[in-house]
């Protein structure tokens, strides 16, 4: 434990750093609240040492033993149904896009896209959750597929980037920022180790597949499809 | 008292959140897969542990970093103590920004390297790779590439240059970089994109970008202060590659 501890520390330093060197520098003004800084510094590093070892304890082995049984069941159905509820389910309540899709109404209201009134804001956030959630549920399933068959990522992942940019081309240019960024805020810190194990777990419980090669590629999957999703939000919205 | 206030309500939230994940998989463990799961007393405390952790991470970093991440990124993007040439009162030259572009370098960097899920993939992939990919390799390259992308991206709300020529330029040389790249690396890097951007990295670089959108005259901050975590997520993937191609290039051998 005192080991992990002292990783997290070092994990922590350089932020510490750069903050009070920006602080002290440039700004040249002494460090607000120094208090402050050192208990959350230290809630911080006890915080991530517990992460780290709940990871490998909890999350890792649970991602694992799933993707095993679900190998071992041999029913396509309810993996891919709990694929899709692992990524819609996931991303529906994370915080970070709630926060990026009450802001993409505002943008909306400001470019008299929608009404400026709160409700028409409300349903077109809720609106945009749901298909942000639509997206990534539909990216886990494909990324799952992908691992059982065994397809190289490229491919897919090219044919993405194709799918965006033409999607870029024809979306209104209010919501191409938002588009974008909405591919980064999906997956959140539980998820993501979930996923990985769950992933990797899969690959290396079937044969012929490398869980090295074959397992990552899930959450790439779930940062592309939203991009392509939202942007048609904005197309018939 | 104020400090135990805060940890339960970050702590309520932090459980909030893990909620549907929860249910999810608990339902499916019990209603279709009807297995007994090894070890569930270790699952069940390592869950904990997770969710204790990220609630004391969270109440850390809202208590410490995130009210100075954002003061100064809001400070740094005031006109009074941008570098000496802009105070000059003329039109604004996008060299003016210098320290922002270096704050956002260097914010991006060290958010980064703290990122939970991004440690998570890390030890994942060393664990796969049978030590092939080490931690700190991985987390540095992936810290590398959002700190570039963090900075261009600053650069392009100065200039106001729209947002996707830069992403399609760097998926052209994504994808040139595929052609080349060791095979075997190709999903964690297209993964690293996706999982750069969570926790840490989100707050204070959404600051960053709305504070710069709002002091740059002529940029509105609810359209151009979008797309720095867009670039945060395209730059680790091309760090990435070149990692895994300085690496194959370094010990000389065809299969990495």
């Amino acid at each position: 434990m005192l080991r992990l501890l002292l990783d997290s520390a070092r994990n922590l330093a350089p932020i510490l750093l750069v903050v009070t060197l920006f602080q002290l520098v440039v700004i040249r003004q002494p460090v607000p609240n120094l208090g402050d800084l050192l208990v959350g510094a230290i809630l911080v590093i006890i915080g991530l040492t517990f992460f780290v070892r709940g990871l490998e304890m909890g999350l890792f082995p649970l991602g694992e033993s799933m993707a095993q049984a679900f190998a071992a069941k041999g029913s396509l159905f309810w993996l891919l149904l709990f694929a899709f509820a692992l990524g819609f389910g996931t991303t529906v309540a994370e915080p970070a896009l709630i926060a990026v899709a009450g802001k993409a109404a505002e943008v909306a209201a400001e470019g008299s896209v929608i009404a400026e009134d709160t409700a028409s804001r409300a349903r077109y956030a809720l609106g945009l959750r749901l298909t942000v959630a639509l997206s990534v549920g539909f990216a886990i399933v494909v990324g799952v597929v992908r691992i059982l068959k065994g397809w190289p990522i490229q491919y897919l992942i090219i044919g993405g980037y194709a799918g965006i940019v033409i999607m870029t081309v024809f979306a209104p240019p209010e919501i191409v920022g938002i588009a974008y960024d909405s591919g980064g805020v999906t997956t959140g810190t539980v998820t993501v180790p979930l996923v990985t194990a769950l992933g990797v777990g899969l690959a290396s419980s079937i044969k012929g597949r490398n869980p090295f090669t074959d397992g990552f590629g899930l959450i790439a999957f779930a940062s592309l499809t939203p991009m392509i999703f939202v942007m048609a939000y904005g197309m018939f919205i | 008292m104020d400090l135990i206030t805060d940890l339960l309500i970050t702590g309520f939230g932090t459980v909030w959140d893990v909620l549907p994940l929860v249910v999810i998989v608990v339902g499916f463990q019990v209603l279709v897969i009807r297995q007994p799961i090894a070890n569930p007393r270790r699952l069940a405390i390592g869950f904990a542990y997770v969710v204790l952790g990220l609630a004391l991470f969270l109440a850390g970093l809202e208590r410490a970093l995130f009210p100075l991440g954002e003061l100064l990124a809001t400070e740094l993007t005031d006109p009074s103590i941008r570098g000496a040439s802009g105070e000059s009162g003329g039109s604004v030259v996008w060299s003016d920004y210098y320290w922002v572009y270096l704050f956002a370098a260097a914010i991006g960097f060290t958010t980064t390297i703290a990122e939970p899920s991004l440690i998570a993939v890390a030890i994942k992939a060393r664990e796969v790779s049978a030590g092939a990919i080490t931690v700190w390799g991985l987390r540095i390259a992936v810290a590398v590439g959002v700190s570039i992308g963090v900075a261009v991206g600053a650069f392009r709300i100065v200039t106001g240059t729209p947002l996707h020529y830069f992403i399609i330029a760097g998926y052209v040389v994504v994808i040139a970089q595929t052609i080349y790249a060791p095979r075997s690396i190709i999903p964690l890097a297209y993964d690293s994109g996706g999982v750069t951007t969570s926790t840490v990295t989100v707050p204070v670089v959404a600051a960053l970008g709305l504070g710069l959108a709002s002091s740059v005259s002529g940029r509105n901050p609810v359209v151009d202060g979008f797309g720095l975590i867009a670039f945060a997520s395209v730059f680790p993937i091309m760090a990435v590659l070149a990692y895994a191609q300085i690496t194959k290039w370094m010990r000389g051998t065809s299969n990495c």
